[in-house]
């Protein structure tokens, strides 16, 4: 069993297998963000209390469920590079890592487009937000980490030790809302039972969910690609894939 | 001849306790840094008693922050350079032991002082008594597990040239949940208000990061090492 995971898990296999699952998550992500978006922000009702505002949870609540996402799998990613030795493992994390900043900064700026017309501000001391800052300083963290080492493989494996620390943080993120009395509104779907929010408004979002995660395998296999090429490029593999 | 890691433990304890005490400077400057930047808030903000009460907690908070955040830079350096740390890797001890007993001195030294000394820039921050208590217990609870998660950042950095901007970028926002509710710990006090709930909070990072943190650091520093 295991030889077989090593095999899927070498760089060549990895470049061939992200080279042909990347143009259909990219396919599939733009069917899934298209309908979204335009359900949302075209069909769906405007908020009885925030009007047309409310439009964009469309974007703002996936990249604020991406930004956890990534680190959580830039963090596993890392452990697996660490426990099992396997470097494509850090490849993963390292190609992860920009991804997950972004959707950090994307959540952030968004939320802070929606907090000016609700709350009268761009930016409240609100601790979600707080803790969502505080996330992209953990990515800095780590990405400044990296390559602080001379040795790759050490900047490696220090980048995933402090992933793997930081991830302490990601729970206090989710629960930072039942902790504190915020600002911020609680959870509108991932309640038990039935969701606080109306059907037309709900397929949308969850549309633009499943379409922001595609995009991020998208992304993910596309940058992979990348990284894996950078970090194999003395193999003779690489200059063979690489012939015109 | 070999020893169990209790007396391992004590070893180093006692041998880091005597280094930081023939280096006395160095054990100075931290709570000079703290007392200076301290006195900044008061120079650019106000010397209004009712404001600079009111923001005591965070300047005391931050600036126990940043002291030791300085002294954490020094923590591995030493030993790293002149190859001790190589040597306790080697020795067959728990390296979880040792950076245990490493930290608990570096925090005697650094943070138990600045502990002490705190009083002293509450009562200038016009804190009332009443509440030294709480601030020092939460100053106490905050700079035990800032030494941990700063030992995390000191091994991951150890290594490198141009660490300590890095050491900062890593730990300090790991350091802010802990920023919170000390500081919420305090302005509670101040107000007269129960802080039990964030001193509880404040003492369960303290034991999380006693438990987890030495596995990071003695992992962080393997990978230095290697």
């Amino acid at each position: 069993m295991w030889t077989w995971f090593y095999r899927l898990a070498s760089p060549p296999n990895v470049y061939r297998v992200t080279g042909s699952l990347a143009p259909w998550f990219l396919t599939l992500a733009a069917l899934a963000i298209g309908y979204g978006t335009i359900a949302g922000l075209v069909f769906a009702p405007p908020d009885y209390q925030q009007g047309d505002a409310f439009r964009i949870i469309y974007v703002h609540a996936p990249s604020a469920w991406l930004s956890l996402m990534s680190y959580t799998t830039m963090a596993v990613a890392g452990a697996i590079g660490l426990i099992w030795r396997i470097k494509v493992a850090h490849a993963v994390s390292a190609a992860v890592a920009p991804i997950g900043a972004s959707f950090t900064l994307l959540a952030l700026v968004t939320g802070s487009l929606w907090g000016r017309p609700m709350w009268g501000t761009y930016w409240a001391w609100d601790p979600r937000l707080t803790s969502e800052l505080i996330l992209l300083f953990l990515y800095f963290g780590v990405m400044s980490l990296r390559p602080a080492f001379e040795d790759p493989g050490r900047g490696d494996r220090a980048a995933a030790l402090l992933g793997i620390v930081g991830v302490i943080n990601v729970p206090i993120i989710h629960y930072s809302v039942l902790w504190w009395n915020s600002l911020h509104q609680g959870a509108t779907v991932a309640k038990l039972g039935k969701p606080a929010i109306d059907s037309s408004m709900l397929w949308p979002l969850l549309s633009n969910f499943l379409g922001f995660m595609l995009f991020f395998g998208a992304v993910l296999c596309l940058r992979l690609r990348g990284e894996v090429l950078n970090r194999e490029r003395q193999a003779t593999w690489v200059r063979e894939a690489l012939k015109p | 001849m070999s020893i169990g890691p209790g007396e391992a433990f004590s070893l180093m304890l006692r041998r880091e306790l005597a280094l930081s005490f023939r280096r006395r400077d160095q054990l100075l400057q931290p709570l000079v840094f703290f007392l200076i930047v301290t006195t900044l808030f008061p120079l650019s903000l106000s010397v209004q008693l009712s404001l600079l009460r009111e923001m005591a907690p965070g300047v005391l908070w931050v600036a126990a922050l940043l002291a030791s955040l300085l002294s954490l830079d020094a923590l591995f350096k030493n030993d790293a350079e002149d190859g001790t740390l190589e040597q306790l890797a080697l020795s067959g001890q728990g390296l979880t032991v040792l950076v245990m007993a490493k930290t608990l001195a570096h925090w005697l030294v650094s943070g138990a002082a600045l502990v002490l000394v705190s009083p002293v820039v509450a009562e200038a921050l016009a804190v009332p008594t009443e509440a030294f208590p709480v601030m020092m217990l939460s100053l106490a609870l905050g700079t035990l597990t800032l030494s941990w998660l700063g030992a995390i950042g000191a091994g991951l950095t150890v290594g490198l040239k141009r660490g300590n901007v890095l050491l900062s970028l890593v730990v300090l926002p790991l350091a802010m949940p802990l920023l919170i509710f000390g500081a919420a710990a305090t302005d509670r006090a101040i107000s007269g208000t129960n802080p039990a709930g964030a001193l509880y909070l404040l003492g369960a990072l303290c034991v999380l990061t006693w438990t987890l943190a030495p596995f990071a650091v003695s992992a962080a520093l393997r990978i230095t090492l290697e």
